[in-house]
């Protein structure tokens, strides 16, 4: 159960998203609301492992996902058939907290929130 | 209900702008409530106050600013998000030394925790342009 989960469905630098809806689940964790990070979609490469953000002169995006856990913010979820559809599985991802969800408990997930933020 | 409204698209770019604020006013005209507009991302160039689109389109910066003016609604513009594309106000101007200021008066600058709270307050938080 989660009162918030954020939806996070773009890449890591196609554009700001994917860095605006970290911004704004490490908020929430501030306002010490419970939250939940779900990776869908473009979303999941955030969480790839082989990101190379210095040659694009970004920063690593991955490394702020691994440290979402030091904010209190423990629940990280990855939609398994975008991962899957991608040619990623588990062992292609930087986070080894994270928990693969199947569509059913995808839809279980947001039925539950009492509020979900779209990115 | 209760409403949140998150627009993240810039106005003119994407239908994100136009969508929210028709969203807003049906919601509002249906007697709801609009608790916050949260202008995030590239949502923050809808309070630019010196956009100037011809004349035989809608000023859609405009159309925000009555609508906000006229229910009185609580309009925030993400600081963090709007210092990096150039949109402020007259005391970040001051704080950055910049030449000019452009956020239009019906907006302010704060910050995420007003997404979060208004979030956590309201029935429903319905987002444009993700």
């Amino acid at each position: 159960m989660s009162a918030i989960v954020c939806i996070s469905r773009h890449s890591p630098y196609g554009s700001s998203l994917a860095r605006d809806a970290l911004d704004a689940v490490l908020a929430a964790a501030a306002f010490e609301q419970d939250i939940a990070l779900l990776l869908m979609d473009e979303g999941v490469w955030q969480a790839y492992r082989h990101q190379q953000a210095s040659a694009i002169e970004q920063k690593e995006l991955g490394k702020n996902l691994s440290a979402l856990a030091v904010f209190g913010v423990e629940k990280v979820y990855v939609h398994e058939r975008s991962l899957t559809r991608r040619g990623l599985d588990r062992d292609s991802l930087s986070l080894n907290n994270v928990q693969l969800l199947n569509d059913e408990a995808t839809r279980a997930l947001l039925a539950q929130a009492r509020q979900v933020l779209s990115f | 209900m209760k409403f949140t409204v998150v627009i993240l698209g810039a106005p003119y770019s994407s239908a994100a702008s136009y969508s929210a604020y028709r969203f807003c006013r049906a919601l509002l005209e249906q007697g709801h409530q609009l608790a916050r507009l949260f202008f995030y991302a590239d949502g923050v160039h809808n309070g630019s106050a010196l956009t100037c689109p011809p004349q035989d389109e809608l000023d859609l910066q405009q159309a925000w600013r009555q609508l906000i003016t006229k229910h009185q609604l609580d309009a925030v513009v993400c600081i963090a998000a709007a210092l990096r594309r150039g949109v402020l106000d007259a005391a970040e101007r001051d704080r950055y030394a910049k030449p000019a200021d452009n956020l239009a008066c019906e907006f302010n600058l704060s910050g995420l925790g007003q997404l979060i709270e208004a979030c956590a307050t309201c029935d429903r938080t319905v987002t444009f342009g993700a």
